[in-house]
């Protein structure tokens, strides 16, 4: 592959493109509390502006996350929320919704459900994407070809302590988009977006005409301003958990979401969203 | 190599299909780091003479090879030598790792170590490390582990490091290591993750277990000093494994030694009941290869692949994965893993401490009662070694329990 990605995650982020408007990616992790209360996010989401939605599947050791995802895992996995539960989700949404989803793990769930078999249901369910936080370039030889051979995008992260041949390495493996983590740390909301991330952003444009989304730390309609002219997304995850966890029932939960998506899109349409004009001379194969 | 054992890991940290390096990218590059950091101090005398020295003054190395008599005679059944690492300052052979790291540490200039501790005693070694080098220092253990292994957690905070107590799983090893990645994920630029085992991503289980190696290049020339001859079998208990690997490693190329790995067999054979990853053929149940903490190895889980709680009396041993060296040492029936149970350990505490003055740890009881359960059936003129990896003044509070019961 070429990183140009023919799932309904390229289409959006094409599309996205011609308008030049920042893309919103949401993360939510599913089965917390429960799958149902998942679904009726997921479709709230979609209708209040998310542009893709990344749907964690529980891990009892999620290394990458600070605690208000590892208390969303442990919900949902007190549930009985398994691989497998969302894969059936997914194949619930795709009959009423064609947002992009992609599958955000780590690898041992997978691997224990059998790369070729996951890569077959996850395709088959109507996911587009993959993304599992602990598998770089280097250990996912036989990961790639089994989800590109299926269709699905292949989502590596960058960090900012990625060198520039690593920058290079997670492009070319990196399929729909590139996950830029914004800060070295875990996943959480935080009040300001580091001072040096336009200086990383420009470093990874230098390797790659891929979309760039950014993550981690991101929770406000002015972090996402910011980034309107510096990324082609942003991706929002905690801040979204914290409504859920503050929520006092699952409906309340996924108006509230919603309505933090909603501001957060707004803020993506109407912030410093166009394209700066460094943009396209970058575009320019290197 | 004569007996064909692959001893060394591949450019990829892998041991067979097992190690690797599982971690989220914004580690990669200090691994890499690590890796180089590793190999340069590896090649530089400097380096190594500051170690030995250490290693010596600082530690107390060389420790003794000492011949169990008593225990030998009661057993009836081998010449047994016990490798006396409870011996070294701070009480384990933790100590040898840590001295290595910490010097690591300054080398690549961060000031700040991390590390995540079961059972006290890496914690304690880390602590006392950093203190005679200078380095800040933060430790992470389980709440349990704070609860049943309180004197270690006032020795570290008695040698000036933090003590964070994670209360998330099941408060023990497993948790404080996720924790400790996440520091270190958040703090990669200052600090070094000291990591106590021969766990984790690569170049971990390759650093941890050269650091360790001098517990078998030690023993080799001790016992052929002693008996003029190798040992028949080694025992060492296994709970990520670095004294295991450290005592068997010098001796893969001897053909007639054998080697047994114990692991803690806690209070049943069923999933959530022990902490046996290699001794399935005792009918311990769960393990399966899987990622866990950066490496491919044996790990205790479900079918879903969420990793399982674990229970051992023995809080260095009480963990679901094990070295990815072993899984491969175990692969090929070079070495051989088995399990002891809670009252076995406590037991054999018991014994080593009445008919040869010493109270181990309880990790190293595990190893002992292996021995207790073989030698009667083995023959007089045979040879064993013993890794006695610890000691037990930490365990005193749990042995009393015992003892009351």
């Amino acid at each position: 592959m070429d990183g140009t990605s023919q799932t309904r995650i390229g289409r959006r982020f094409a599309e996205l493109a011609e308008r030049g408007e920042l893309g919103l990616v949401a993360y939510i992790t599913a089965g917390d509390p429960a799958l149902e209360t998942t679904e009726q996010i997921v479709l709230a989401i979609e209708q209040a502006g998310a542009d893709v939605v990344e749907l964690g599947v529980p891990f009892s050791d999620p290394i990458a996350d600070g605690p208000t995802i590892q208390r969303a895992s442990e919900r949902a996995l007190r549930s009985g929320t398994t691989l497998a539960g969302v894969l059936a989700l997914v194949r619930r949404l795709r009959a009423k919704t064609e947002v992009p989803l992609v599958l955000f793990s780590y690898f041992n769930p997978v691997l224990q459900m059998g790369v070729e078999r996951f890569a077959e249901q996850a395709a088959a369910a109507g996911a587009d994407g993959v993304l599992l936080t602990d598998l770089t370039p280097e250990e996912a030889g036989p990961v790639r070809p089994a989800l590109h051979a299926r269709g699905l995008d292949t989502i590596f992260l960058a960090a900012p302590t990625s060198t520039p041949e690593r920058l290079r390495r997670l492009a070319e493996s990196s399929t729909g988009f590139l996950y830029l983590i914004s800060r070295t740390g875990v996943t959480g909301a935080r009040e300001q977006l580091p001072a040096e991330l336009p200086e990383l952003i420009r470093r990874v444009r230098q390797v790659t005409t891929l979309p760039l989304a950014v993550g981690f730390g991101i929770s406000q309609p002015g972090h996402v301003s910011v980034l309107g002219g510096l990324a082609d997304a942003a991706v929002v995850g905690s801040a979204l958990v914290d409504e859920l966890e503050r929520a006092a029932t699952a409906d309340a939960a996924v108006a509230a979401i919603a309505e933090r998506v909603r501001l957060l899109k707004a803020a993506a349409r109407h912030g410093m969203s166009q394209r700066t004009p460094a943009r396209p001379a970058l575009q320019e194969p290197q | 190599m004569s007996t064909g054992t692959q001893t060394w890991p591949d450019a990829r940290g892998r041991f067979g299909p097992y190690g690797g390096r599982y971690v989220p990218e914004t580690l990669m590059a200090p691994l890499e780091e690590l890796e180089r950091a590793f190999a340069a101090a590896s090649a530089d005398p400097g380096f190594q003479h500051e170690l030995a020295a250490l290693l010596r003054d600082f530690a107390g190395r060389p420790t003794p090879l000492q011949y169990a008599a008593r225990l030998t005679e009661r057993l009836g059944g081998p010449r047994i030598y016990l490798k006396r690492e409870d011996l070294l300052h701070t009480g384990a052979h933790k100590i040898n790792n840590c001295l290595g790291q910490g010097l690591l540490a300054v080398r690549m200039g961060k000031r700040r170590v991390i590390a995540e501790t079961g059972a006290g005693q890496h914690g304690v070694a880390t602590a006392t490390v950093a203190a005679r080098l200078g380095l800040a220092c933060t430790v992470y253990m389980g709440t349990e582990d704070m609860e049943r292994q309180r004197l270690n957690v006032e020795r570290m905070r008695m040698l000036g490091a933090e003590v964070i107590g994670v209360a998330a799983g099941s408060r023990t090893l497993k948790d404080a290591i996720n924790e400790a990645m996440r520091d270190w994920v958040t703090n990669v630029e200052t600090t070094h993750y000291l990591l106590g085992s021969v766990l984790g991503a690569h170049p971990y289980p390759l650093l941890v277990r050269e650091f360790q190696r001098v517990i078998g290049r030690e023993a080799r020339q001790q016992i052929l000093a002693a008996e003029g001859r190798l040992p028949d079998v080694l025992f060492a208990c296994v709970g990520g494994g670095s004294n295991a690997i450290g005592l068997f490693y010098e001796f893969l190329d001897d053909a007639t030694v054998r080697m047994v790995g114990v692991e803690a067999g806690g209070r049943g054979t069923s999933l959530g009941e022990h902490a046996a990853r290699l001794a399935a053929a005792r009918g311990y149940t769960g393990a399966r290869p899987g990622v866990l903490q950066g490496t491919y190895t044996h790990v205790l889980q479900n079918e879903h692949g969420q990793i399982a709680t674990t229970h051992s009396v023995s809080a260095g041993l009480d963990y679901p994965a094990v070295g990815p060296e072993h899984a491969w040492l175990a692969e090929q029936g070079r070495a051989e893993y088995t399990a002891v149970c809670d009252e076995e350990a406590i037991a054999a505490a018991r014994l080593l401490a009445r008919t040869e003055g010493i109270i181990p740890a309880l990790e190293a009881a595990h190893a002992v009662a292996e021995l207790i359960r073989r030698a009667p059936k083995m023959r007089r003129e045979q040879v064993v070694l013993l890794n006695l990896s610890g000691r037990g003044d930490k365990d005193m509070e749990i042995l009393a329990r015992y003892r009351e019961r």
